[in-house]
């Protein structure tokens, strides 16, 4: 069904989706600007090879499904994809394995749903999930903080055209806490752990932690130019703080503080970029709160409790799924009506 | 100060209302014809009770209001019926209605005018009148007035609020009837208090109309009211009624209730001018205010009289070269008329040249990326997005649960949309076909009814032959043992009685029979009664002449008159 256009209202806002989507991407470039600068230009490899091959999977797709390519290729979704799993996959993951989390993100799980707007699932943590479950090894390497290497070494271990050493890579700094935790057995506490000053910063992961407080500034411009509502974003947070810091005041030996959490893995990029992806999130003020909860509360159980390094990419896919229920039952009451019907 | 309330969502668009204020109203000149629809209210069609040929005077009736929500319509000036019929009138689908045509003859002659003084009327008079000068709402829903101004029994009313805040883009008319005309607006406001009595009334203007707020503040003073005058914030649509009762009191008027039920109500402020010029000076709605902008050299606000074809008086802003259609109604709820020589009606408060440069073609339509734009924009509070999907699959009962019917089509979800969805087109589609299926569920629960009473009509009948028959069986029986019972009674001796038959009719008769006699004696003996009763009192000398009298006529050959007398 296609509707008239010549109908009424003939004003409109300046809106579209790729203006949406344009400045999605312009809130994550100051935390790429950082990761550039802190972890090296590994970053920007990722990001080329995700965006050519989310644009190639995206255009394969569209001819198959006889869409016209201009105004879906223009719209920035799939490069919005691409900038996500880049920014989630390890700088140094080999450039294959990219390529295949993205093509499965948009062709399985954008484009065989039906698209734009039709995928019940967030493309980038689909991708992620795959990878994880599919290479575990590889998503579990990430550069060695302590040995800085320029741009045509990261080019050389993407592209495998010099073998991938153990000792370039280590683990991120909440599977190495964990790991030491559970080594430690009880033994070595929470503190003795984070002195690492290899692995960790002043509250967080080093180097890390600023490229996560740069999310929280792109994401807070994303709030304030209201492309994002408030709600998902301080409900995640909110629940993640929560649930960490109850842990953190029963026995601080053992379990991080909040801060530690809220700034580790990809809470605030999953808070603030991913968990208000409004296609596979909840819509409704009070569904959003729920949903924000709900990926907060199953990060911080599966990176603590669970056995992969961080919780993100299946909290929110979790939380997918809960969404048309939520939105059901998170319907607002409308216009006169707010008491009772 | 009245502490002002907020509505939910509401969009901001450029107002582009200045390029019209800088001119005040003229008056249009004679059309060269008018053509009045008779359907321009919300009710019943008014009937024409003028013919081709007939002249008629300005402010003659020429539709009688059919049915008690409906309006009168008037010959806008004087002239010569040359039409009675099917006309394309101002409606999206080009839709063609009856319209009384007519050729001015430039005399504009008006008819008889009578003022009256309404506070000696009765209130049912009043708004008898009102119906009868085609007094509607002049906001664009053109809904009787008079069917606006009875209160709610059992609820007092509090508000009375006057609606001059128009907030949609492009449109001024009310803005400059409050500046040049604002008393007249207090004066019929205040009819409308009298009949409602409620306790405030309440003007409210949006803040971008500083000029208008002063005008009807001094105007307030002048005529001696204790209205006040509100300036209330800029945000479409502020002048939606609902929205703009909830911005004044705070009350929201649920869907499918009447805003008396709360204790408010909303004229706007051309409305209320109208009525106030019906009643004091007999002019029956003949002209409203119109705003001549867009693509046009010469924006500015004209009395234009009701039947002026659109592009007549378009012609006197100077519309530009690539002016491509005319908007009737603002940019966010008006429509490109389907002919430019539709007629102006009641409902028409604005014209908007419309170019290509102005309102550029919308970019494709693009799919639904759940943003909530549109939810956050509505002020109905509804969720359009999930109103499209559901719209789209055709699932209108979804729609429904999702309150379509609540959509005041205002247009704000599809100003916001970033995938450019006309929303509102397919809200007014899925509307439109859940009005079709009802049309059509209602008709076949008729034919249903109807094919169900047959049937129980048939099964009626059959039992009640088969009820007779039995009965009839029954009689059979009886007569049957009857005969039997009397052929053992009788034995031998059977043939020196009556026949059975005779024996079974002979009670029957005989009631018959001492009945009539019966009858046949009371009414013996009512007659002799009677005639008994005239002689009674006679004395000896009148017998004596009866009797001499009678003694002659049965000398003279004559019977006896005993009827006569008893007359």
């Amino acid at each position: 069904m296609s509707m008239d256009f010549s109908t009424p209202p003939y004003l409109l806002k300046n809106a579209s989706v790729t203006r949406v989507m344009t400045q999605v991407l312009l809130a994550l470039v100051p935390a790429i600007a950082v990761y550039t600068w802190l972890i090296g230009p590994a970053i920007l490899i990722q990001i080329a090879i995700a965006s050519l091959a989310a644009l190639l999977g995206e255009a394969l797709m569209l001819k198959v499904r006889r869409q016209p390519l201009a105004p879906f290729l223009g719209d920035g979704s799939a490069i919005v994809t691409a900038w996500l799993i880049a920014l989630v996959f390890p700088p140094l993951a080999p450039w294959w394995m990219v390529v295949v989390g993205t093509l499965f993100a948009i062709v399985v799980a954008k484009q065989l749903y039906g698209g734009l707007g039709q995928n019940p699932f967030n493309p980038a943590m689909v991708a992620f999930a795959v990878c994880i479950v599919s290479f575990p090894a590889l998503m579990s390497q990430w550069p060695n903080q302590a040995l800085h290497l320029g741009f045509a070494d990261q080019f050389q271990i993407i592209f495998g055209l010099t073998p991938r050493l153990d000792a370039l890579t280590a683990a991120t700094p909440l599977d190495a806490l964990k790991t030491g935790l559970k080594l430690g057995e009880g033994q070595v506490g929470v503190a003795a752990l984070l002195a690492n000053q290899d692995v960790y910063g002043q509250f967080a992961g080093r180097g890390w932690e600023w490229i996560t407080l740069c999310y929280l500034l792109g994401g807070l411009w994303l709030w304030q130019r209201k492309i994002i509502t408030w709600q998902v974003p301080t409900a995640y947070i909110g629940a993640l703080a929560a649930i960490s810091g109850a842990l953190w005041l029963y026995d601080p030996a053992q379990f991080a503080s909040p801060l530690f959490h809220l700034f580790s893995g990809g809470a605030m990029l999953g808070a603030f970029f991913i968990a208000t992806d409004p296609v596979s999130g909840s819509t409704t003020p009070r569904g959003k709160l729920i949903f924000g909860a709900g990926a907060g509360l199953l990060t911080y159980l599966i990176r603590v409790f669970g056995g992969y390094p961080d919780g993100v990419a299946f909290a929110i896919l979790l939380m997918n799924i809960c969404t048309p229920l939520i939105d059901l039952y998170t319907q607002p009451p409308i216009f006169g009506m707010k008491n009772g019907k | 100060m009245l502490q002002l309330f907020k509505f939910k969502g509401g969009v901001k668009p450029a107002t582009n209302k200045t390029q019209s204020v800088s001119q005040p109203i003229a008056i249009a000149p004679l059309p060269s014809h008018v053509a009045v629809p008779l359907h321009q209210s919300i009710g019943g069609t008014p009937r024409p009770i003028v013919a081709v040929g007939d002249k008629v005077l300005k402010g003659q009736k020429i539709g009688e209001a059919d049915g008690w929500i409906s309006a009168a319509v008037h010959a806008p000036t004087s002239g010569t019926v040359i039409h009675v019929g099917q006309q394309t009138v101002p409606h999206p689908s080009g839709l063609a209605a009856d319209c009384v045509v007519i050729e001015p003859d430039g005399k504009d002659e008006w008819i008889e005018r009578k003022a009256v003084d309404y506070r000696s009327l009765a209130p049912e008079t009043v708004r008898e009148l009102l119906r009868e000068a085609g007094v509607v709402g002049l906001g664009g829903a053109v809904f009787p007035t008079h069917g606006k101004l009875t209160p709610a029994k059992s609820v007092p009313m509090e508000q009375l609020v006057i609606n001059g805040a128009e907030c949609e883009p492009f449109i001024t008319c009310d803005d400059l009837l409050m500046r040049e005309r604002g008393e007249e607006v207090v004066r019929g406001a205040a009819i409308f208090r009298d009949l409602l009595q409620p306790q405030k009334v309440l003007i409210g203007i949006e803040d971008n109309k500083p000029e208008a707020v002063a005008a009807m503040q001094a105007a307030v003073k002048a005529v001696g009211e204790d209205f006040e005058v509100i300036a209330v914030p800029t945000r479409y649509p502020a002048g939606g009624a609902k929205q703009l009762i909830r911005v004044l009191t705070g009350k929201e008027v649920p869907n499918g209730k009447r805003s008396t039920d709360l204790g408010v109500q909303c004229f706007n402020v051309a409305t209320a001018y109208t009525a106030w010029r019906a009643l004091a000076h007999g002019e029956p709605v003949i002209s409203r205010l119109v705003t001549v902008t867009g693509n046009v050299a010469k924006p500015r606000n004209y009395e234009a009289l009701i039947g002026t074809p659109m592009d007549e008086l378009l012609a006197l802003g100077e519309p530009k070269a690539d002016t491509n259609g005319i908007i009737m109604g603002g940019p966010m709820m008006g429509f490109l008329v389907p002919d430019v020589k539709v007629p102006v009606v009641k409902a028409t408060n604005c014209l908007i040249a419309h170019s290509d440069a102005l309102f550029p073609p919308k970019a494709p339509e693009m799919p639904c990326i759940r943003c909530g734009e549109c939810a956050r924009a509505c002020p109905h509070e509804l969720q359009p997005f999930e109103m499209y999907w559901f719209s789209r699959a055709k699932n209108f009962g979804k729609t429904q649960e999702y309150n379509i019917f609540d959509c005041i089509e205002c247009g704000c979800c599809s100003f916001v949309c970033p995938s450019r969805i006309p929303l509102v087109q397919y809200f007014r589609f899925a509307k439109s076909e859940i009005w079709a299926r009802e049309k059509e569920k209602k008709a076949s629960e008729i034919a249903k009814t109807r094919f169900e009473f047959k049937q129980f009509r048939d099964e009626r009948e059959k039992q009640e032959k088969a009820e007779k028959l039995a009965k009839a069986a029954a009689a059979q029986a009886a007569k049957k043992a009857a005969e039997a019972a009397a052929a053992q009674a009788t034995g031998e001796a059977a043939e020196a009685v009556p026949p059975p038959a005779a024996a079974e009719t002979s009670p029957a008769d005989a009631v018959k029979k001492a009945a009539i006699q019966a009858a046949m004696a009371r009414a013996k003996a009512q007659r002799e009664a009677a005639a008994s009763r005239n002689t009674e009192s006679l004395t000896a000398e009148q017998q004596q002449d009866i009797q001499a009298i009678e003694a002659r006529r049965m000398a003279s050959g004559l019977a006896v008159p005993a009827e006569p007398k008893a007359e």
